[in-house]
């Protein structure tokens, strides 16, 4: 009760001090009057009463200060006071102020800015409910060769799907997904659309909220029954305009039309998949096998499960897996025991968030050494000011401020700096996570979801106070002791100064460079990085004028196979034909195009196969005959395709490289050798070997790719039934790729074939390759930033120091020149200390180095943590720019004349 | 010694604030009178040591203010006791009271009782 008085007094004594001035003020001079008028009424003059009144009422603003601290309020009074005096300082020496606002500024703002897309990204959960529940269903299979560098691991089949998700214990809910393409027509121009097919299970496992309609139900997934849909809340208003009464109209998906049953919230992600349409799987259960390993799974689990024990629930579903289902008459269900299933279940965050993690918190702790170069350089800056304020303090401690009194008001200083140069960061933050987003990877995941928030603000003001905290604190326990005495009897005169006074600025200079090597020498090692994936042949030549774009010729629109091969060649020469156009093909997937294509085993007619083992698994690509020419890609040995073998159905094929090498030792020995893909298929020969392609980005290893003709035998059918591929991107070689013009050329030649064929996916090549090293590039960015931003405070920091050595040993340096020092000697005196303590950096930095570019093992390619070329080159570097930075000081020393300096006193 | 003076003063004046205003409502220089008047002008108020003393029973919750009308038709601050206020006034008068009848019998003793 009386502590709640009290409390509630102080606040409102803190919050109405305006208010309670004025009462004060009031109640005192009524006060005054009512005694002036008792004694006006007593007989006296009214002047002169009221003379008397305040004469022997006493010193009023003695009473009103007991009163304000009868109130409690004198605490909030001298803070009130230390920030009045703090902002006259600050306001006092405006460059330093905007010198070192702008120096916090800086790395508050980067800092917040890194943060919150660290916050977005890596903190917060995932924005489904329950998220903590959801994972990834992950299985590993050592045992499958080809698939043991394949970044996906295993996926699931359709039959392993319904196995789980029948005879499952440790999930509430599990299905399966896939992304791909779709046409949606009935419009005035055709439009490619991305899809996500999903298997009952998914959308119950991530239970989002509808933005209205419902949910594909059970009912939807029977194959043969109601075709329905769902849209992305993106898709709705793009096409509906967002129109409610959307849902229960048909949208024509792949020539056929599909009723559209519900929309989902706007900002939803199927995993990381963005999307236009959501369609229903709708598995045809009789006529499944074992095999078609190409789905993703999520699933939820039961309240309580760990991820070990789901482990064990889908490898106890294995066997029952493998008895359930069959790969057709004659083939053993349990090869795949040699396949070493695993399970590998991960939090669906991780899946989400994929290898970003590592690059972003290095991004992370560079950006936070740079806050901390930063602190250093405003401490010092700090130290500089205060030293010159030592006779104010010295006089202030003289006249009664307690040590406690005079480190607040150094540190309330501090801590204003800190919080302008906080508020100008949050205001840069917000430019730079702009920046970021616009040249973020967009390949970052979540990268919608990153905003400033509370949180990051929050983190901002923090690091405001923490900074402010930091530098305030080194000069406030350094000066705060200066006893009164010594330094005011020395008032006025510098003397040659001991080294004790600039070491608590050389060790934070030190400290600046040992941290700016840090960064340079990770930028470096990303620089490095760079250059090597430069180095590498992707397999592609000329990026930068090879267009590409994707095109699918669904089988509601065309049925027959070779009519849809007979109108992509129609397509290719009626791009070859554009003016300018060099050659054209098409391949049914660019290297690093970012989705999946087929894998399977191969068997080679001159060897010898065991029972019950199947052969590693090699990437299938189905090429059209002027592909590799318009690519550039090699052919190593042997020739390419041609439209006749096409159209005869030729049993032709081509191998990689590598896998050439690994069957047949040479390139050339491989040329005439037959392969197979199934037991029942014909014998293909193969025609030609063709350099290693980068598929999976230039970073992975080339997988081993075998080339089949874009229209072949069909595999799977009886019979003698033909497969095409239906969706392919085309190559264009021309100079004129990716300019406006050109495109319209290119939609023109597509459409006079069939105006109803949309373009997806239209870029250049380099634009592929670009997005395929975008981490890389945009790690490089970031620590070149900060490297950059290091090496300017760094230099900043040392050149301060030396400056301010030369400035306060001029008398020492008059005196050695009065003495016959020659000035070559004074100059290499002064930049010895300047290389001592650039050398001393390094050996720090050196040792930071070496502890933290470990950490960046997985961001780099082909270059060492440790590479010493990198190590000794940015050493070099800090140490000239070092040297350099104490030349101007230096040769102000130099040209000191010694009697000016030793009259200046 | 000059500071245990202010003290043992500033002891005693909250005790009479509280005594004056525990008869009704009073602004600051009715106090005064009050007391003086009570007192019968034996005892001396500094009146500049009377409002922080107030602001200080007012911060302990002991009285509270708000604004009225003096007898002058003019704008005044009056105190009025709050409850609590009474029971310290209550107990701080028992204290009071026995400490000066212990004194007193000190004081009075003779040296035969000594």
């Amino acid at each position: 009760m009386r502590l709640r008085n009290r409390i509630w007094s102080w606040v409102r004594a803190v919050a109405r001090r305006t208010r309670m001035e004025r009462e004060m003020d009031a109640e005192l001079r009524f006060h005054i009057e009512a005694l002036a008028e008792d004694l006006v009424r007593g007989g006296m003059a009214r002047h002169e009463a009221l003379r008397r009144a305040r004469l022997e009422f006493g010193g009023i603003e003695g009473a009103k200060e007991d009163c304000r601290e009868a109130r409690g309020v004198s605490f909030v009074d001298s803070l009130v006071q230390d920030l009045r005096f703090g902002s006259r300082m600050l306001g006092k020496t405006p460059g330093f102020t905007a010198v070192a606002a702008l120096t916090l500024a800086l790395g508050i703002g980067a800092n917040t800015a890194v943060f919150s897309v660290v916050n977005s990204v890596l903190l917060k959960p995932l924005s489904y409910p329950k998220a903590e529940e959801l994972v990834a269903l992950h299985q590993v299979a050592p045992g499958a060769a080809g698939l043991a560098d394949f970044e996906n691991g295993l996926l699931l089949s359709p039959s392993m799907y319904f196995t789980y998700a029948e005879q499952n214990h440790a999930f509430q809910s599990l299905g399966v997904w896939v992304t791909g393409t779709a046409n949606v027509t009935g419009v005035a121009e055709p439009e490619q659309v991305r899809t996500v097919e999903v298997s009952n299970g998914v959308l119950e496992t991530l239970s989002t909220p509808l933005q209205i309609g419902r949910w594909l139900s059970s009912a939807d997934q029977i194959p043969g029954g109601p075709e329905r849909v769902m849209l992305s809340h993106g898709y709705w208003q793009r096409r509906f305009g967002g129109d409610r009464s959307a849902v229960g109209r048909n949208l024509t998906v792949d020539s056929r039309p599909r009723e559209i049953v519900g929309v989902m919230p706007p900002g939803f992600r199927l995993v990381d998949a963005e999307f236009d349409v959501i369609v229903p799987l709708a598995f045809d259960r009789g006529k499944l096998i074992l095999a078609g390993f190409g789905y993703q799974a999520i699933a939820r689990l039961r309240p309580g499960v760990t991820l070990a024990e789901a482990d064990a629930d889908l490898t106890r579903m294995l066997p029952i897996w493998m008895d359930s289902w069959s790969n057709g008459p004659g083939t053993d269900p349990h090869v795949y025991e040699t396949w070493r299933i695993t399970p590998k279940i991960h939090p669906l965050k991780r899946e989400v968030l994929g290898n970003v993690s590592d690059a972003l918190w290095v991004v992370m702790g560079t950006i936070g050494l740079v806050m901390l170069i930063a602190c250093a350089n405003v401490a010092n800056l700090m130290l500089v000011k205060v030293e010159a304020r030592q006779q104010e303090l010295a006089v202030r401690a003289a006249l009664g401020a307690g040590r406690g009194r005079i480190v607040r008001g150094l540190l309330i200083e501090s801590l204003m700096l800190g919080l302008m140069g906080g508020t100008l960061g949050a205001a840069l933050a917000n430019g730079g996570v702009r920046l970021l987003l616009a040249i973020g990877p967009a390949n970052l995941p979540r990268l919608s979801e990153i905003s400033l928030d509370a949180r990051a603000l929050g983190f901002t003001v923090l690091l405001s106070l923490l900074s402010g905290l930091l530098f305030g604190l080194v000069p406030a326990l350094k000066y705060s002791g200066s006893r009164a005495s010594l330094t005011l009897g020395s008032a006025g005169r510098s003397m040659s100064m001991s080294r004790e006074r600039y070491r608590a600025r050389s060790i934070l200079a030190v400290g600046q460079l040992a941290m700016a090597l840090v960064l340079l020498v990770s930028a470096g090692l990303m620089i490095r990085t760079f250059q090597a994936l430069r180095r590498v042949e992707p397999g592609f030549t000329d990026a930068e004028h090879l267009q590409v774009l994707r095109i699918s010729v669904p089988d509601s629109m065309v049925k027959e196979p070779e009519r849809v091969t007979r109108i992509q060649n129609e397509i290719v020469q009626n791009l070859a034909a554009i003016p300018g156009v060099r050659s054209a093909g098409f391949i049914s997937k660019m290297p690093m195009e970012g989705f999946d294509a087929p894998w399977d085993a191969i068997y080679a007619r001159d060897k010898v196969y065991s029972d019950g083992v199947i052969p590693p698994l090699r990437l299938f690509k189905y090429v059209s005959p002027d592909f590799f020419r318009t690519a550039g890609t090699c052919i190593v040995a042997g020739r390419a395709l041609t439209w006749t073998e096409v159209y005869g159905l030729r049993p032709v094929v081509m191998v990689s490289e590598n896998l050439a090498r690994e069957m047949w030792g040479t390139p050339s020995a491989a040329v005439g050798k037959q392969l197979t893909e199934f037991r029942s298929m014909p014998w293909y020969e193969v025609i030609g070997v063709i350099e290693d392609v980068r598929e999976n980005g230039v970073q992975e290893k080339s997988p081993e790719t075998v080339y089949w003709p874009s229209l072949m035998g069909s595999l799977y059918g009886p019979g003698n039934k033909l497969g095409a591929v239906r969706t392919v991107t085309f190559v264009i070689r021309s100079e004129q790729a990716g300019t406006e013009g050109f495109l319209n050329e290119v939609r023109q030649a597509v459409w006079s074939v069939n105006s109803s064929l949309p373009l997806a996916s239209v870029r250049t090549m380099q634009e592929v390759y670009d997005k395929s090293v975008a981490r890389t590039s945009f790690t490089l960015v970031m620590l070149g930033i900060a490297g950059a931003m290091a090496l300017v405070l760094g230099i900043i920091g040392i050149y301060g120091v030396i400056s301010y050595s030369v400035s306060q040993r001029r008398r020492e340096f008059g005196i050695r020149v009065a003495l016959g020092a020659r000035p070559g000697k004074v100059l290499k005196m002064v930049l010895r200390q300047g290389v001592k303590m650039a050398l001393a950096g390094v050996v720090i930095g050196f040792g930071g180095a070496f502890a933290l570019t470990r950490l960046m093992t997985s961001l780099l390619f082909g270059v060492a943590a440790l590479d010493p070329a990198t190590f000794v080159a940015v050493a070099a570097l800090l140490v000239l720019v070092a040297l350099l930075a104490c030349y101007l000081p230096a040769r102000r020393a130099m040209k000191v004349d010694p009697m000016a300096a030793l009259r200046y006193e | 010694m000059d500071k245990k003076q202010m003290e043992l003063l500033q002891g005693t004046l909250d005790m009479l604030i509280l005594k004056a205003v525990s008869l009704g409502p009073l602004h600051g220089y009715g106090i005064l009178l009050r007391i003086q008047q009570i007192s019968r002008d034996r005892l001396e108020i500094q009146q500049g040591s009377l409002y922080p003393a107030l602001y200080r029973l007012e911060h302990q919750g002991w009285i509270a203010s708000e604004w009225g009308e003096s007898e002058n038709k003019r704008k005044a601050k009056y105190y009025r006791l709050t409850a609590a206020g009474r029971r310290k006034l209550q107990t701080e008068a028992e204290r009071w009271n026995r400490m000066a009848e212990v004194i007193a019998g000190i004081l009075e003793s003779t040296p035969e009782e000594v």
